[in-house]
């Protein structure tokens, strides 16, 4: 076979070489799957070229989460193949993840012979049905004819727009028809969809204006800044510098501007900064740049920013308006939006006088006097804060180039408020879904678009445990991730709501019988490092740098310790509970008689 | 550690609805593909939106294009929402909301009518009395014996909910319905 000679017959190949064709035309280097009955073709196809690496996982949902992280760090997208049935059924949580996160991700999967569809047939299950609701879009596909079409369309549309998780559900007799190939550029455009990029210029205009007279302004960035791609994160922080306004971002956004910046006001939210929030609650202009007013940001919505006029600038029309009403919505994608607005404000000669937002600035540094991230330090327990911390420090004295990944409860939260981000796609984490599992396996995704790079997926000892599995993978694929376990022994978040919510009764909260972190590394074929106490932190983080071998470090910290500050539930910004006020009474108490009444 | 027992509650918020619900006629445009359908019901009951009537049908065959007319009801908020959420579907071309068309060009509501098949049997003097109504509502006979009589009627569905109320004591039987098809006033299409 020599798909090079040019014929005056157009050749026709299998539909199994067509799903390899298209991936190399469409700028993929690297895939995670699992192979199958139902995908065997492919996998036939895969053995016998070189150019479309495979990389093996252990279970669908690892492939899934390695794709997301894969995609998250490079900005391209991640693709995953996997087989019918309990192939795909287990692709369900990375998608649905990827989907709220908006991650391009694109899924192939087998699919039983078309003759057989809707027969019961072994490792048969309606794909395109269970995946519709977790998809941007999805497709099964019944003829060959359609196939290179659809292939191409399903890249376009999990990378454009607002990207997200598409599924090519391929029967297998499809993917051994032969058919002709068609390259992208051959390949039709759908004409219902075609996402808008450009914001309205007027809109915009108005944005500047009401920017222009703000006394106390704030921008609140998100995971849109970091998906609209690097240029999106440098045209923000010239936009900072040019306006001298605050920044804070949500979870998702973390490094689209630096938190070395001048006007970094640290992450907002739920578990944010004191300075953040009660900034959020007093401005009075708001300019959200792909963020999506999510619930663990807002708080208490009838009490959300109540003197604020509101900006909103997102690319998904349907993100404007659903649960915060603003008053200017900007449809467009966030650099182009970026480009018109900072050209707009160089335009504009009536360019406020940066001394009037001095009182501003002295009442955010009030606010920042407040320390709300201070915690009682310990020379006999690692507390899980001072954890990240040193780590922060030894990753950064490193000069490795760094990537976190979390997975899901308090070590997040505390890696998203204690570990700086300077550039965006460093920080994996999952904002939307919050998937326990995301970390290692994206972990895993992440190391194999970066080989030289230090990755870290800070991860709790529950959470580790649903995707410990890829650490075989890490193994095979010599991936050197370091899996940074805050061990408390507790699933913490659960029982910090617990302790709030439920009257400290401790339901199910605590794994009674973990496994020896450090033996499971060695079975895995990886390398195990245990610090028990403070002072062996430093040297056994540096030793975990070092290792060129995945490792999995058993971090024993303070079992019981909270994560704060904190919005407790029913209330708004401006009523955090700081860490210095969070005494066992007033935690316990943290509940008004309102949030009581709420659902 | 005893402690106080808290009720339960949660750090989800949920905002009291202030606003009135209102009823409304869309018009959605989508590529007549497999699944298209599931798409967009799937999306009304996903995040939880009232379907009171869908009809669907394709209208333009050489294009394979598809008119679904969807009559929901919600806060100007939900309907604001449910409108961008179709759009954002794939294979949707266009959605239009007839009933706020309707509004801009002076009207009260858009045009909808609906058919439906309606099944009466019985004897006597109630067949007199079932087919003087029918008339009366501009029913036609479409089958008919000495026991039954099969009606089809159009109209708006306040009409065929009286049509059916009436025929509910004459001996109705069976009952099939359209749903609404809608389309705004006025020269211009869609």
């Amino acid at each position: 076979m020599n798909a090079t000679t040019k014929t005056t017959e157009p050749k026709e190949i299998s539909g199994a070489e067509m799903v390899i064709r298209a991936l190399k035309d469409n700028g993929v280097e690297h895939i995670f799957g699992y192979p199958g009955g139902a995908v065997l073709p492919i996998y036939d196809e895969l053995f016998q070229q070189e150019d479309v690496q495979h990389v093996l996982v252990r279970h669908e949902q690892g492939a899934g989460h390695a794709a997301e992280g894969y995609a998250r760090s490079t900005g391209k997208p991640g693709v995953m193949l996997v087989t019918s049935g309990p192939g795909a059924t287990n692709a369900v949580t990375p998608l649905q993840d990827a989907l709220m996160d908006s991650i391009p991700l694109v899924c192939i999967t087998g699919q039983v012979p078309t003759s057989l569809i809707g027969s019961d047939a072994f490792q048969e299950c309606d794909t395109v049905g269970i995946t519709r609701p977790c998809t941007k879009h999805n497709w099964l596909v019944k003829s060959v004819d359609d196939l290179p079409r659809i292939l191409h369309e399903a890249f376009r549309v999990a990378t454009t727009g607002r990207p997200g998780p598409v599924v090519v559900d391929i029967p297998k007799d499809v993917q051994f028809a032969k058919g002709v190939y068609q390259s992208p550029k051959t390949a039709e455009i759908r004409p219902s969809y075609q996402p808008r990029l450009s914001g309205d210029e007027e809109l915009i205009k108005a944005a500047v204006e009401l920017m222009a007279t703000a006394k106390r302004p704030i921008l609140y960035t998100g995971g849109g800044v970091v998906n609209s791609g690097p240029e999106a994160s440098g045209l923000l922080r010239e936009l900072v510098e040019l306006t001298e306004f605050p920044i804070t971002s949500t979870l998702m956004g973390l490094g689209a501007y630096p938190a070395s910046g001048k006007n970094w006001l640290g992450m907002l939210g739920m578990h944010g900064t004191y300075e953040a929030n009660m900034a959020m609650h007093d401005c009075d202009v708001m300019i959200n740049i792909g963020a999506r007013f999510d619930d663990r940001i807002t708080g208490r919505l009838d009490k959300f920013a109540p003197k604020a006029k509101k900006i909103h600038v997102d690319i998904d029309p349907s993100s404007i308006n659903k649960v915060v009403h603003v008053d200017l919505g900007i449809i467009g994608d966030v650099r182009h939006v970026l480009e018109d607005m900072v050209r707009i404000w160089r335009a504009s000669k009536g360019q406020q006088d940066r001394a009037a937002l001095g009182p501003w600035w002295e009442q955010i540094d009030r606010w920042k006097a407040r320390n709300s991230l201070a915690y009682t330090p310990s020379k006999d327990v690692i507390m899980p804060q001072f954890a990240v911390q040193r780590l922060y420090e030894a990753s950064r004295a490193s000069g490795k180039e760094t990537f976190i990944t979390t997975e899901v409860g308090q070590h997040q939260m505390w890696a998203a408020q204690f570990f700086g981000f300077e550039a965006p796609n460093r920080w994996m984490t999952s904002g939307g879904l919050g998937t326990m599992g995301y970390g290692l396996p994206a972990a895993f995704g992440v190391q194999i678009a970066h080989p030289d790079a230090l990755v870290i997926d800070i991860a709790g000892d529950a959470s580790v445990l649903m995707t410990i599995q890829e650490m075989s993978s890490a193994v095979q694929h010599s991936a050197p991730i370091k899996v940074f376990i805050l061990n408390n022994q507790y699933m913490g978040m659960v029982r910090q709501w617990q302790q709030l919510l439920h009257g400290n009764r401790l339901s199910h909260s605590y794994t009674e019988a973990l496994p020896d972190f450090v033996k499971l590394a060695e079975a895995y074929g990886g390398v195990g490092i245990r610090a028990e106490k403070p002072d062996e932190l430093d040297d056994a983080i540096q030793e975990m740098i070092n290792v060129d071998a995945p490792v999995i470090f058993d971090c024993r910290v303070a079992n019981l310790a909270n994560c704060f500050p904190m919005i407790p539930s029913g209330k708004a910004h401006n009523e955090m509970l700081l860490p210095d006020e969070a005494t066992d009474e007033a935690v316990a108490s943290a509940i008004s008689a309102e949030g009581k009444a709420l659902v | 550690m005893n402690r106080p027992v808290n009720p339960p509650a949660s750090a989800y918020f949920i905002a009291k609805e202030t606003e009135r619900p209102e009823t409304h006629t869309l018009s959605v445009v989508v590529d007549n593909e497999p699944g298209v359908l599931a798409r967009v019901i799937g999306l009304f009951s996903g995040r939880g939106y009232n379907i009171e009537s869908l009809t669907v049908s394709e209208t333009e065959h050489e294009k394979h294009l598809s008119r679904i007319t969807i009559v929901t009801r919600g806060t100007p908020h939900v309907l604001e929402q449910i409108k961008a959420q179709l759009e954002r579907i794939v294979p949707v071309h266009r959605v239009v909301d007839l009933t706020v068309v309707a509004h801009e060009r002076g009207h009260e509501k858009p045009l909808e009518r609906e058919l439906a098949l309606i099944k009466v049997s019985g004897t006597g003097d109630n067949r007199v009395e079932t087919l003087r109504l029918a008339d009366a509502f501009r029913a036609t006979v479409i089958d008919a014996n000495v026991e039954h009589f099969i009606f089809e009627v159009t109209g708006r569905t306040s009409k065929i909910e009286q049509f059916i109320a009436i025929m509910a004591p004459l001996g109705l039987v069976e009952v099939c319905r359209t749903g609404v098809a809608a389309m705004s006033r006025g020269p211009e299409g869609m």
